[in-house]
């Protein structure tokens, strides 16, 4: 482990953020780091094994999830720029392993460690973002984030904190139709739920939308841009780091 | 239970198409959801009184066999009977004796949705009773040959034009030669006919939406007043429910009394509410002679103690189909059962086969919603989370999808392998030939089901990862 500095973060990526948009995860450590926090990136972590608890392979999100806790048990703080992926640590793994007599308990553990990234910051970190300058935005509520971990507030107090106006949707509680596999596995009905909520989107009349899950943002996104509409879609880490140094990156 | 549920992708790519139907659901999802969340504020103890709902349930189904003993004694000490249907044919035969013991020729039936998942009224039809549904919505898929799309409002995927169709079809021989489009008149129609039915039937079959132990009492919840003709009227009342209806006391009954109607319709309480205790007594005025409970088990005691006895506390509100963002999509006739949405998702494959019912499970987002506004408190995304797992168990799901998910499984126990192949994949995603502004057009194979719809944004050149390590980040 060598020497950490107290109050180390460790972020947990996720599979989307690494694959997809690593833009997120740089933003979610300039801003961790920007509330003064150390923040490290535990090399051997991989995926957080929701696709196989929700695709009827517990067993292998057991496995998984063992070694998601090995990984990240010794940390002071794990942050996860993702409600889904973070309501899979704090959540599902207590609930998975209750049974298993040598983690259930290490599984508490990290449950208490873990945080969606706008619930750190708002929670422990009381940070407060530099101001930053757009036109209004709206913002769509991720459902694992909103309801398994409980995130409405957060999000919504750090974009004002940066002087960000929200017109929010008139369906604020309705999913997207991303769900994962089921994207996938059910085509139209998925795209039915994201033209729904595409037309939500568009009748507020704010030119970016704002998230924090990326499954539901490629989802939004895409259908978006397939429909021809110009609406920018970001995380929230990306548009309250916009205003700070970014942190060296590697893009090319 | 016979169901379709086996044609649940072409039925919801029909229910896509149907313009009425997306209509009834776009009314229906703003109607029953915004009044819902209306009527529920106004009651700041509600969510004590889901815990105190759901503590009720789990205690009763704790102690199953002891309260619907004691509820057949109180039924019997007042003079009804009770009878025991452990499948859905004896249930049926139950019915249709009870029907030939007092030389029955015409039953009236209010809504029930037990009798519907017994399918009750063609068995007792095609044995020459005439049996009239007389819930307004009932009874217009009745003359219509439809199942039920919704357990609270059966009808709701037909528009009022449909059903002024439907009237005027077949209500011509009562003297109806108009066609009504007009909500009011449609009603008073049906009204009219109905009456005559009410008044002649032999006997009255209902459902129950409670059993109260403690009284052997049967409560009714209902909106239209069709269930105390149904019942009072005739001389013979037959009660057909499932054995999970049982409350213990009557105070019981006022606990879900508050939370039903509201989680249902958001109404703070339905317009009839009737308590009914046996047959008529000496000196009732009216009242049937003939006072029979028939409690349907089909399937429901091997819930008990198993994965899935959460979903029998289910009071069959409808909260979860009126937030379920695929049932407002598709509709309840794509489920292919009587039961649809959410709770019909999970209860569906216990009254079938999991083989027949297999895409219920997975034909759902696991938004949550549903769990969130359950009167009871069933955590209806891990139930069909269960169900999933059950499919895998029997190789039920797709072998490919099996085998994937066991390959990424094992990519996450070796992050240096899963790294290779997700930068391999970056770029060839980076390289794709049909993209255009930053975003993929066209996949193939699983994929391509992503590209029928949506574009994907076009991955950072580089993973995380890799950005990282050039970045000379941190890591441990």
């Amino acid at each position: 482990m060598g020497v950490l500095q107290p109050n180390t973060i460790a972020l947990f990526v996720t599979c989307l953020v690494e694959n997809m948009k690593p833009a997120v995860a740089f933003d979610a450590i300039a801003l961790l780091e920007d509330a003064g926090y150390a923040v490290v990136v535990p090399a051997n972590q991989v995926c957080c094994g929701q696709p196989n608890l929700n695709g009827g392979d517990r067993k292998n999100a057991i496995a998984t999830a063992r070694r998601v806790i090995d990984a990240f048990i010794h940390f002071d703080y794990v942050v996860v720029p993702s409600g889904s992926c973070g309501g899979m640590l704090k959540h599902h793994y207590p609930q998975l392993l209750a049974e298993d007599s040598d983690y259930s308990g290490k599984s508490a553990r990290l449950a208490e460690k873990v945080f969606e990234l706008s619930q750190f910051l708002t929670e422990v970190a009381d940070y407060k973002p530099s101001a930053v300058n757009c036109e209004p935005v709206t913002y769509h509520d991720a459902c694992a984030g909103l309801r398994e971990l409980d995130i409405q507030s957060e999000p919504r107090q750090l974009l004002a904190n940066a002087g960000v106006e929200i017109t929010e949707l008139e369906e604020t509680e309705s999913c997207c139709g991303f769900g994962g596999t089921f994207c996938v596995k059910y085509p139209d009905i998925s795209a039915a739920m994201a033209e729904r909520k595409v037309q939500d989107v568009l009748r507020t009349g704010a030119d970016t939308l704002v998230m924090g899950d990326l499954g539901c943002m490629l989802n939004i996104e895409g259908k978006l841009h397939r429909d021809g509409h110009s609406v920018r879609v970001i995380h929230f880490a990306e548009l309250l780091a916009a205003s700070i140094p970014a942190p060296a990156r590697g893009e090319s | 239970m016979d169901v379709t549920s086996q044609n649940f992708i072409p039925l919801s790519e029909l229910a896509l198409d149907d313009d009425n139907l997306q209509e009834a659901l776009k009314q229906l999802s703003g109607r029953l959801a915004a009044g819902r969340t209306a009527s529920v504020t106004e009651l700041p103890e509600f969510d004590q009184l889901r815990i105190e709902a759901r503590d009720i349930k789990n205690h009763v189904l704790e102690h199953l066999d002891l309260y619907l003993g004691a509820f057949e004694q109180q039924v019997e000490k007042h003079g009804g009977t009770v009878h025991w249907a452990s499948s859905e044919e004896d249930a049926r035969q139950i019915v249709l004796n009870l029907c030939r013991s007092v030389n029955a020729k015409r039953v009236t039936k209010s809504k029930s949705m037990v009798t519907e998942e017994i399918n009750l009224v063609p068995f007792l039809e095609s044995h020459g009773l005439e049996t009239v549904e007389t819930d307004l919505g009932e009874y217009i898929i009745q003359l219509r040959g439809e199942k039920p799309s919704h357990i609270v409002v059966p009808a709701v995927h037909l528009s009022k034009e449909q059903v002024s169709e439907t009237f005027f079809e077949h209500h011509r021989k009562f003297g109806f030669n108009e066609k009504n489009t007009d909500r009011g008149a449609l009603v008073a129609e049906a009204r009219h006919v109905l009456r005559e039915k009410f008044v002649a039937a032999d006997v009255g079959i209902s459902g129950a939406n409670f059993l109260v132990a403690e009284t052997g009492t049967i409560v009714l919840v209902t909106n239209e007043g069709n269930a105390e003709l149904t019942t009072a009227l005739p001389n013979t009342h037959i009660v057909v429910t499932g054995i999970e209806k049982i409350v213990p006391t009557l105070e019981d009954v006022s606990t879900f009394v508050r939370i039903l109607a509201r989680s249902a319709l958001g109404a703070d309480i339905s317009a009839y509410t009737s308590f009914i205790t046996g047959p008529k007594r000496d000196g009732d005025l009216d009242g049937p002679e003939n006072f029979h409970v028939v409690l349907v088990d089909n399937g429901r005691s091997e819930m008990l103690g198993g994965d899935f006895q959460d979903m029998l506390r289910c009071i069959r509100c409808s909260a979860c189909l009126n937030h379920c963002p695929v049932y407002l999509s598709v509709g309840g006739h794509a489920y292919g059962s009587v039961y649809s949405g959410p709770m019909g998702a999970v209860l569906t494959p216990q009254l079938a086969t999991l083989d027949a019912t297999k895409h219920l499970a997975n034909a759902s987002s696991l938004c949550g919603r549903c769990e969130s506004v359950c009167p009871v408190m069933i955590p209806l995304p891990q139930l069909l989370r269960q169900w999933r797992d059950k499919e895998s168990e029997q190789k039920l799901n797709p072998a490919g999808m099996r085998w994937g998910l066991r390959l990424w499984a094992w990519l996450g126990q070796q992050p240096a392998v899963y790294r290779l192949i997700t930068s391999i994949a970056n770029q060839v995603l980076n390289r794709w030939p049909e993209q255009a502004n930053g975003f993929i057009q066209k996949l193939p194979a699983l994929a391509g089901a992503w590209t029928l719809s949506r574009d994907l944004r076009r991955p950072e050149q580089g993973t995380f990862s890799q950005q990282y390590r050039k970045a000379g980040g941190k890591r441990v």
